[in-house]
């Protein structure tokens, strides 16, 4: 297997992931390097993510590259009933690496398997997107200066969240303290609060999303409650707005403090908030461009100084 | 003078699998296949078992099987005992060992899983032996031992 494949977050070991947080701040310094002259990638989106997408695609461009690909499986041979394999195996021949993003779990994994060229996982179903847990860990390390033992409050949906579990998972290397706020129907999973017994990883679980929790956080990351998640959509609206940050809700909190969010976000967090220093969701989209540039040079074993 | 038991000839030379619980015999059946052997295969359901109360026990003549093959059994059948006889002796007696990873064995329960999906191997990862629970190599969810279906 080609070990510069990105598939897993699990993959990738400590100083592997502080390599490509050096990396991404060397890209922010200088975003527009001409590092991938002459080379192709691939974008296969077999269902469409246009954040995701875009922040690829302008990563490759602003590297230099060049960009084949589709932005949905519509309009891929996969609608005339071709395999995953031999998509994969057509598109190895043309690509020097392949981002793909794939509705069922395992799709990268299965691709990294066949394919001559490395493979960036863009999201394979609920399964994994480590690009997003870089994209998380980046702006982490930018806010705090460090990711070593800081305190992190987990908010929202626990249970479905695909970023909450990638991130719980790469922040195991780095000693943290988690709070989980949840209610009950969206708490973390079991699994989840084994690993951290494992690790000896100390956390809290609670329903009330107190002042208390947020004034000793370093980081407060935020998730949506997705309604697609509900079979009972009574359910649905009675949790939707139980934990909504506010402005005013924060005016305690560590000045060092921010406020973390995968987006989109809906009611979850204010509009209020956005206005102060401890908003830091929509740098942290910008950051992901970094993050994902580094993730490119690392998969194509392109060195950057 | 008529004959009071079914006699079931002992084995010459060949395979005897042992302390198979009852409700994995036709599993075991199923996984090594033995349906398309055309050599003889006695196979005992329900025998009386100080061990297991109920066992079911699998004799297969004139076969060498590869220990690989053997060792899938434990999946279903983590305590089966293998007796390889030969000239009417037992020459090798030993317990199934389960493998760390299982090839084309089990088949992942998330209908979500590329495995279910695509015409390919499956693959899964032992993470805890007693009880089992497998991990599946491409979606990563966890199978607990009373959850595993065959392939």
């Amino acid at each position: 297997m080609n070990t510069r494949n990105l598939i897993s977050i699990t993959d990738l070991s400590k100083s592997e992931i502080l390599d490509l947080i050096t990396t991404a701040q060397e890209f922010e310094r200088n975003p527009n390097q001409r590092l991938l002259e002459g080379k192709v990638v691939a974008s296969l989106f077999f269902e469409p993510s246009t954040r995701t997408r875009l922040s690829f695609e302008t990563a490759v461009n602003r590297l230099g590259g060049r960009v084949i690909g589709f932005s949905d499986a519509s309009t891929s041979s996969q609608s005339k009933g071709e395999s995953l394999k031999d998509t994969i195996m057509m598109v190895s021949n043309y690509a020097d690496l392949i981002v793909m993003r794939h509705p069922l779990m395992g799709a990268a994994r299965y691709a990294s398997e066949i394919s001559k060229v490395p493979i960036i996982n863009a999201g394979d179903g609920a399964n994994q997107h480590p690009t997003q847990t870089m994209l998380d860990l980046y702006p982490i390390q930018q806010t705090q200066g460090r990711l070593d033992n800081l305190t992190i409050t987990m908010v929202g949906d626990l249970k479905y969240g695909r970023t909450v579990h990638s991130l719980l998972e790469a922040m195991h290397h780095f000693k943290p303290r988690f709070n989980f706020v949840a209610c009950d129907v969206l708490q973390m999973p079991e699994q989840y609060k084994q690993f951290c017994r494992e690790q000896c990883i100390p956390y809290t679980e609670t329903a009330d999303f107190s002042a208390d929790i947020i004034n000793q956080s370093d980081i407060i990351y935020m998730t949506r409650v997705q309604r697609e998640r509900f079979s009972d959509l009574m359910e649905y609206e009675r949790v939707k707005n139980l934990y909504t940050l506010t402005a005013s809700m924060l005016k305690d909190g560590k000045p060092t403090m921010r406020v973390l969010h995968p987006l989109p976000r809906v009611t979850e967090i204010a509009q209020d908030v956005d206005d102060t220093p401890w908003a830091y969701y929509f740098e942290q989209a910008r950051n992901g461009l970094y993050a994902r540039q580094a993730i490119i040079c690392r998969a194509l074993g392109i060195p950057v100084k | 003078m008529k004959k009071k038991e079914l006699a079931v000839a002992a084995l010459k030379n060949g395979i005897v699998i042992d302390h198979i619980p009852c409700a994995s015999l036709f599993k075991v059946v199923d996984l090594l296949g033995l349906e398309h052997l055309d050599k003889s295969v006695t196979i005992g359901f329900n025998l009386d078992s100080e061990r297991l109360g109920k066992k079911g026990i699998i004799k297969i003549a004139d076969v060498e099987l590869p220990k690989e093959v053997l060792n899938r059994i434990a999946v279903i059948a983590p305590r089966a005992v293998i007796n390889i006889i030969s000239d009417y002796e037992v020459v090798d007696k030993h317990e199934v060992t389960l493998p760390d990873e299982l090839h084309d064995i089990v088949r992942c329960n998330n209908p979500k899983c590329i495995s279910n999906n695509e015409p390919m191997s499956t693959r899964f990862h032992v993470v805890h032996r007693d009880p089992l629970v497998l991990r599946c190599h491409y979606c990563e969810r966890k199978v607990d031992h009373n959850e595993i279906t065959l392939k």
